[in-house]
């Protein structure tokens, strides 16, 4: 993930911004760009957004809290998505989630104070058959029991271990 | 002989399940040892957007054509017995065959298996047939046959006239007539028109749409372009969920194959007719899958519904006339001119024509996508598809229609699927998502987590959807607590008959349905929560309390071994008990039990 405070960000966010016209339909698809390689929006790239479109950056900001897809803040290094799809929350989810929460101590939203772990749940993620399910950055893990969380977050929890593919 | 070698395949499942769990380092591994092998055939990835059985559980899944064997759970150590055994000297590897539910025997190929035996696909045709990124795949099955035809032989007018015929009804959820949609928007004399495919599939636990456009994209472009002729439209767009990176990727890359062979862009096959197609990344909101809410979000605007006194077919998108059809309606397109209105219409029931694709998920044996005639029993649909409920426990109800939708109750097993009987059953069709929940499933508790989620999704334009809901949810918080009162259950009924009666857009009206719809047919279930303090499933923690039957314990020490609070105690081959003080109520004994012994209180 590239920081913000890289010094070539204008030239970053220019070449983002410049594959589309500067008709406003493009806003989320450039909000989505810079989510994507940012992994949120800061203000600076919400400024840039805005000036580019030349809308008040307001409409930008509007749009990044209606949409679920945009964040506001940095993320950890790992981001573990709970499934809370109905698929598993019928088969207890939420058990699962409980057990990350105690593990980590920290409750969905919430980053760990090493910048290690974020936690989110999210409604279904497509794969119900693997229920209950949750993901960590882009890895699958299904058919969770609270014994089999706490093996997968030691994996990433320890420094070393899934580190740095 | 040649040919008839090289018409060998090797289909290995590439859908989100099966990737999930190693479906691409099985596709690698197969590719590699088959070319070092020498061999003739060729190992294709295709998107299995169908259930395959439990796919995913089971994942992943390789099929062997034109033998139609399947093997399920392949490992990257069984693929040299595979390329030795199947591939070189055709023969059936049995340990790796999927066990049929039903019937508890291996089954060498698909169609012996109970799951796909009363399953009829239209809009899956392609899936998991057809390598989705290869356009010539799909044009070997048919694929654009019907564009040709419309452009050449049909003109505008006998389009919708062979649609109507159809009786399709939109697969979206609200089941409007889908000829008559385009009808009215052909009759408006209004210029530019455009057509957009509807798929943001926000439902959770339903993933029809998406296993349509990562298995078979090809079929909602040639029915979008169709569509597009009925209507004189020239642009069109694919509003897709931005969580579905690989049907965005699938979409995009169809698209650009399209392109290339001239089935999109300007003078299409040379017939005059000019249609471009976009794809649109949603922003991860529940209300964007209300039509006017992402014509919205696709003019870059924050996606709040209107008022639909002016409907969509006049002015929609741009406030130009628009026709929006969900993914699987568009899939149902080219058939539908291929064999004709009447051959569509003879399938289903009086007033739902067709099939419909189920994602049946939640407590089944056979987790997956299936496509059926509707008119289908749920009974058909849940145990002889499904294979019943898993660890054979008691069927208790099938949620149906996304959180827009409701409960049925086991009384009503033998109710025919379609749009109507459905509405009449206090649920709804909706997309097609289908839950299955067993006795150890809370209705309130599942009603709670509807509204949930409706609470986080209500755009807030509309207070009787953003206030009431948020009254809703602190009541039924509450009843799940324990601190129900006298009266709740009433005021749940009358909060949610003000939202269905006042809310601005259909998912407001809709809302209350998970509510309403277990109240009416669980209501003594609510009545334990708040009168009795009880919860019957075992689900609402502070109301629950698991004790060991001393009679059917029969000491093997399975809860106790796996109890996280170490709340169990008992010595071998003698009844457990329960330490009240330190249970958490997780109900991972009562899971585990193989001898029902574990009940509540």
């Amino acid at each position: 993930m590239e920081s913000y405070k890289d010094e070539d960000f204008a030239a970053q966010a220019k070449s983002i911004l410049e594959r589309y016209p500067r008709e406003q339909r493009f806003a989320l698809a450039m909000m989505q760009d810079f989510q994507r390689k940012y992994d949120y929006l800061s203000q600076e790239a919400i400024r840039q957004i805005a000036a580019y479109l030349q809308i008040p950056s307001g409409k930008i900001y509007s749009l990044a809290t209606f949409y679920k897809a945009f964040s506001l803040e940095k993320k950890g290094k790992y981001i573990i998505k709970v499934c809370d799809g109905t698929a598993c929350h019928v088969r207890s989810s939420m058990q699962i989630l409980e057990e990350i929460e105690k593990l980590l101590g920290i409750m969905p939203g919430g980053t760990t104070a090493d910048g290690r772990f974020s936690l989110e749940t999210v409604k279904c993620l497509g794969t119900c058959a693997l229920a209950p399910v949750m993901v960590i950055n882009d890895e699958y893990y299904g058919s969770l029991t609270a014994g089999k969380v706490r093996e997968i977050l030691k994996k990433y929890g320890d420094g070393g271990g899934a580190d740095e593919e | 002989m040649k040919s008839e070698q090289a018409k060998r395949k090797i289909l290995v499942c590439c859908g989100p399940g099966c990737l999930a769990v190693g479906g691409r380092e099985i596709l690698e591994g197969l590719r590699s040892r088959i070319a070092a092998a020498g061999l003739d055939a060729t190992v294709e990835p295709v998107i299995k957007g169908t259930g395959c059985h439990g796919l995913c559980e089971q994942g992943p899944m390789v099929r062997f054509l034109p033998e139609d064997i399947s093997y399920c759970r392949v490992s990257l150590p069984d693929l040299d017995e595979i390329v030795e055994q199947t591939v070189r000297q055709q023969k059936v590897v049995e340990r790796l065959l999927l066990v049929d539910a039903l019937t508890g025997r291996r089954v060498k190929s698909q169609g012996e298996n109970s799951f796909y035996k009363k399953q009829l696909k239209i809009a899956l045709r392609n899936t998991g047939e057809i390598n989705p990124l290869n356009i010539d795949d799909y044009l070997e099955r048919d694929g654009y046959r019907a564009l040709a035809k419309v452009l050449f032989e049909m003109d505008p007018e006998t389009v919708i006239a062979e649609v109507e015929k159809s009786g399709l009804r939109g697969r979206g959820g609200a089941g409007f007539p889908t000829g008559l949609k385009w009808r009215q928007c052909a009759r408006v004399d209004n210029s530019p028109k455009y057509v957009i495919c509807n798929a943001d599939e926000g439902d959770p636990g339903a993933f029809m749409d998406r296993g349509i456009i990562e298995g078979d994209p090809h079929s909602v472009i040639e029915g979008m372009v169709i569509g597009a002729y009925a209507i004189k439209a020239h642009r069109g767009f694919v509003y897709i969920r931005d969580e579905y990176a690989l049907a965005v990727k699938t979409m995009l890359e169809a698209i650009r194959q399209a392109e290339a062979r001239s089935y999109l862009g300007r003078n299409i096959l040379g017939s005059g007719f000019d249609f471009s197609l976009e794809v649109v990344r949603g922003g991860g909101a529940f209300v964007c899958g209300e039509s006017t809410a992402l014509m919205a979000s696709i003019e870059g605007r924050v996606g709040e519904p209107r008022a639909k006194y002016i409907r969509s077919v006049e002015r929609g998108l741009w406030d130009q006339p628009t026709v929006l059809n969900n993914v699987e309606t568009w899939a149902n397109i080219p058939p539908i001119i291929l064999r004709g209105g009447e051959w569509f219409s003879s399938i289903g029931t009086a007033k739902s024509k067709g099939t419909k694709v189920f994602s049946l998920v939640g407590k089944v044996k056979n987790t997956g996508l299936v496509e059926v005639p509707m008119g289908i029993t749920l009974r058909e649909l849940i145990f002889d598809i499904g294979g019943g409920i898993l660890n054979d426990r008691k069927f208790k109800a099938v949620q149906t229609g996304g959180p827009s939708g409701g409960c049925i109750p086991a009384e009503m097993l033998d109710l025919e699927v379609d749009f109507d009987s459905l509405t009449a059953a206090d649920s709804m069709m909706g997309s097609g998502g289908m839950i299955v929940m067993d006795e150890r499933t809370c209705m309130v508790d599942t009603a709670r987590y509807y509204i949930d989620f409706l609470t986080e999704e209500s755009c807030g334009k509309c207070s009787p959807c953003r206030e009431g809901l948020k009254r809703m949810r602190e009541i039924l918080n509450d009843i799940c607590s324990g601190a129900g009162l006298p009266g709740d259950i009433e005021l749940l009924e009358e909060i949610g008959g003000m939202v269905r009666e006042c809310s601005l857009c259909g998912l407001g009206k809709t809302a209350p349905n998970p509510v309403l719809s277990t109240i009416k047919h669980f209501r003594e279930e609510y009545d334990e929560h708040v009168h009795r303090k009880r919860c019957p499933a075992g689900i609402c923690r502070p109301l629950t309390t698991f004790v060991i039957d001393g009679e059917a314990c029969t000491g093997c020490g399975l809860c106790r071994k796996n109890c996280p609070a170490e709340a169990i105690s008992g010595e071998p081959k003698e009844p457990h008990v329960i330490d009240q003080s330190r249970c958490t109520k997780c109900g991972n004994c009562i899971e585990l039990c193989r001898f029902n012994a574990i009940t509540v209180k």
